[in-house]
């Protein structure tokens, strides 16, 4: 049976339904709704003024790709320029193949492009290592702990590099809503006070950052990225399948098969969670050894590097004596 | 030994240390007769029975809240679910009587104590029990069954109970949906001053030679407890009722909660009713932990320390108290099993449901599934919701004036609509689906669709016209996001009981009011009606 013609310009046969509210669009209507909500969220929330200048965390996945190609089409609008950061963590197999996706696509889109390696930053320490290092400490390796606050690390230096304003990154709604069920379920009030907002305005001389495109969910973004016929890598982390973050997901996708708006749910539920004062992090300061945003004398990307150059990695991970 | 004394003491010390249960106070508890409220009720009565220094000072009564059984769903199952349970104690033969007169109560002269349970008689307690079996089309032999099963628990207990049937909520008041002038809350000394003068006038008395079970308290004599006022026979009109609302309902998620609202609503109606102002659950951690999980993906982050925490205000004068919070449900089968505790098994509306079928059969296979890989979630969750607080995002400013959800009562946790939020997201997206031809504008034309789903406060519903032309999403305004979000699966809101559609009614004629005398009033200068 034909399809039924597109809900928005009634001229073209729709192509799909989108996820959340079943309408029935045609390609470049929804192309066209989905960019309109990113610039929604955008002007809504003041995250971009205009004359900044915006470092996009690329890793070549579908979310940093989408992100930068929807940026790239609004920057007329914002009065935005661009730079692409891509962070280089030294995974053997994985990251070379996603950052070759990214030299293609500054290529095509004639944007900038700056790598930050681990290895240069973080004196020789790269994810392998790191992973070598944790490994033998008999329980799982938390490899992604280390990956994910050293990367941040990174990007902020990568900004800084290029002089750039702002910094964004892709994350969605997907991933905002299991990054909540993750922290509840390990306890983590400090996160859950800090997170669930349009991420953080940039204080104590860190750069701002945002999530442009954090109210749309994966799915979404997987169509956006297939209707623009948008090149990214798509493999997952040689050591995704360990993290934590795995169970999340796979509730994620449950509850998302019981009930569609789930996601938007739970994102909802992270924006209004209101935690006793003492559970919330303190005042950030500086990091007395790098200078960077530190909620204690140590960042925490200088304390896990401590630990590694000690040979304990797992100084810096949990409560301290007991770990995880 | 050791096992019964930390398990009562755990008891005694929730009820302790949070210090708001005075004493003589009237507390209903309800009984689900599943194991961790009969483990409440048994340790409250244990409670009363002991030596006046360490007695449990309150007046208690018990309700008993009858589960659903989904015939409608799972017909076959559920039959034979029923048949296998075996039961604590022997039957009770069923009187020839039909099963309606069951419902009507029993005679209140008999309070035997029953030799299986320890207590003494306490007169001047109270049983409440819900009959929620026409729910969902069970025969009436067997919600006669069920009752005959808990009947004789309850007689055993001594205190008074009452049977309701769920179909009463087709009668209840649509003041139950209102909260009452909250009382303020005691403070270290006025709980101190009270015990105090509890324990000074039960010294009087003793010394009196009263008699112990009486508390030292002036009580009337025996309220009479009206089985036949309260517990009329449901009407097959309103069985039926009941039953088209749930089978209308288009998932089992927003079953549950609607089932869950609606037995709220009696239990404080019940409470109101009798001058209970607490009531108490036994909700244990494991179960709070997955209620609270379940709560997140449900949109209610705004107000999991309601709904997990210790005490439940949000009604204003009966507070909801869980003193089973800190005991898992692993320690509660043993006790339950070490020391008989007696104990109904009725189906709910999720039993036997696969496990896809809803939010809260995922979040509890997850979590218990989770706990076995790494046993201490449960309680890194019930500590995480420790350190939640009941305070509204931004301040204590607007909760006086606030609006409250309809259903649930908090407060409204709803932005208005281009906010950039998750809210805002949606309700963009579907707003301009709504309009495509006209661009959205944010005055509020008489003809524009001015009860757009994005305004969320009352007061934006201003326009007359409004009422008559769209009650669906009038009454969707007045519902906090959750409780929209259950609604959607709900096609027509006339299904509802009526009390909830007068009230709604009642709040929209009443911001309409508000909206027209708008210019007279005087009103204090930082509480301005039109902040956004």
């Amino acid at each position: 049976m034909p399809a039924p013609p597109c809900a928005s310009c009634h001229a073209s046969r729709a192509a799909l339904r989108r996820p959340r509210s079943g309408q029935a669009l045609c390609g470049a209507c929804f192309c066209a709704a989905f960019e309109a909500e990113v610039l929604h969220t955008v002007l809504a929330g003041r995250l971009l003024p205009p004359g900044a200048v915006v470092a996009v965390g690329a890793s070549g996945g579908k979310d940093s790709t989408v992100l930068a190609h929807v940026l790239r089409a609004l920057t007329p609008r914002l009065g935005i320029s661009l730079q692409l950061v891509a962070v280089d963590e030294g995974i053997g197999g994985y990251r070379d193949a996603a950052l070759a996706a990214v030299r293609r696509q500054a290529a095509r889109w004639e944007l900038p492009l700056t790598v930050v390696a681990y290895e240069d930053l973080f004196g020789g320490w790269t994810m392998d290592a790191v992973a070598r290092s944790t490994a033998g400490s008999g329980r799982s390796r938390s490899c992604c702990t280390f990956c994910g606050v050293l990367r941040r690390r990174a990007l902020e230096e990568g900004a800084r590099r290029v002089g750039a304003t702002h910094i964004v990154t892709g994350h969605n709604a997907d991933d905002m809503a299991e990054t909540v069920l993750m922290n509840f379920l390990r306890g983590d009030a400090g996160r859950l006070a800090r997170g669930g907002g349009l991420g953080s305005p940039g204080e104590g001389g860190a750069l701002p950052r945002c999530r442009p495109l954090q109210f749309a969910s994966q799915k979404e973004v997987v169509l956006y990225a297939h209707f623009r016929r948008l090149d990214y890598f798509s493999e997952e982390c040689v050591y995704a399948p360990e993290a934590f973050r795995g169970h999340a997901r796979d509730l994620l996708k449950r509850l998302e098969a019981a009930r569609p708006s789930a996601v938007l749910d739970l994102v909802h539920s992270a924006e209004r969670l209101a935690l006793a004062p003492a559970a919330r992090p303190p005042r950030p300061g500086a990091c007395s050894r790098c200078g960077a945003l530190a909620s204690r004398a140590l960042c925490q990307a200088c304390a896990l590097l401590d630990g590694l150059n000690r040979g304990r990695p797992r100084l810096a991970i949990g409560k301290g004596r007991r770990g995880w | 030994d050791c096992f019964k004394a930390f398990y009562v003491h755990k008891f005694r010390a929730m009820l302790g240390k949070n210090r708001l249960i005075f004493p003589g106070e009237k507390v209903l508890l309800a009984w689900s007769g599943g194991p961790s409220s009969s483990s409440m009720v048994w340790q409250v009565l244990e409670g009363l029975s002991q030596d006046s220094a360490k007695r449990l000072r309150f007046v208690p009564g018990v309700i008993f809240v009858d589960g659903i059984t989904s015939s409608w769903v799972f017909p076959v199952a559920l039959r034979s679910a029923i048949r296998e349970n075996p039961l604590p104690k022997g039957r009770w033969p069923t009187p020839h009587n039909s099963a309606r007169k069951h419902c009507r109560g029993f005679p209140q002269g008999e309070v035997a104590p029953c030799p299986a349970l320890p207590g003494s008689v306490s007169p001047d307690s109270f049983c409440l029990r819900f009959s929620e079996g026409a729910a969902f089309g069970k025969s009436l032999e067997e919600r006669s069954k069920t009752l005959a099963e808990v009947k004789p628990i309850l007689q055993a207990t001594g205190l008074p109970w009452h049977v309701v049937a769920l179909e009463e909520v087709f009668s209840l008041p649509p003041s139950v949906l209102r909260c009452s002038a909250q009382e303020p809350a005691g403070s270290e000394g006025a709980y101190k001053a009270a015990v105090d003068s509890f324990l000074q006038q039960q010294h009087v008395l003793g010394a009196g030679g009263g008699p112990g079970p009486t508390q030292g308290k002036e009580q009337p004599p025996q309220p009479r407890l009206d089985p036949q006022s309260l517990a009329r026979p449901p009407a097959a009109a309103q069985t039926e009722a009941l039953s088209q609302l749930f089978c209308s309902v288009r998932t089992l998620t927003a079953k549950e909660e609607l089932l869950q609202t609606l037995r709220t609503h009696l239990i404080l109606h019940m409470a109101r009713a009798h001058g209970y102002s607490k009531v108490m659950t036994g909700d244990s951690c494991t179960r709070l932990a997955i209620k609270l999980m379940t709560n997140l993906a449900l949109g209610r982050g705004a107000f999991l320390a309601w709904d997990t925490g210790f005490s439940d205000e949000r009604h204003g004068d009966v507070v909801v108290v869980r003193p089973m919070r800190d005991h898992t449900l692993k320690e509660v089968a043993f006790y339950n099993r070490l020391f008989s505790v007696p104990s109904v098994f009725t189906p709910a509306v999720d039993t036997k449901a696969p496990e896809k079928a809803s939010i809260h059969r995922l979040m509890e296979a997850f979590i218990l599934r989770l706990q076995t890989q790494f046993p201490s979630t449960v309680s890194t969750v019930y500590r995480t919701s420790e350190k939640l607080v009941k305070a509204p995002r931004d301040g204590p400013a607007a909760s006086d004036s606030s609006p409250c959800c309809l259903l649930c009562m908090c407060a409204l946790d709803v932005d208005a609509a281009d906010s950039a939020t998750a809210f805002g997201a949606q309700t963009s997206s579907r707003l301009s689906q709504m309009q495509s031809p006209t661009p959205l504008t944010e005055t509020r034309t008489p003809l524009g669709p001015c009860c757009s789903p994005g305004v969320g406060r009352v007061q934006g519903c201003g326009q007359g016209a409004c009422r008559r032309e769209d009650p669906q999403a009038c009454i969707e305004e007045q519902l906090c996001y959750s409780c929209r979000v259950n609604m959607k699966d709900l096609p027509s809101l006339d299904l509802l009981p009526p009390y909830m559609l007068a009230e709604a009614q009642l709040r929209t004629q009443r911001a309409w009011v508000l909206q027209e005398i708008q210019d007279c009033l005087i009103e204090d200068s930082d509480d301005e009606a039109g902040q956004s």
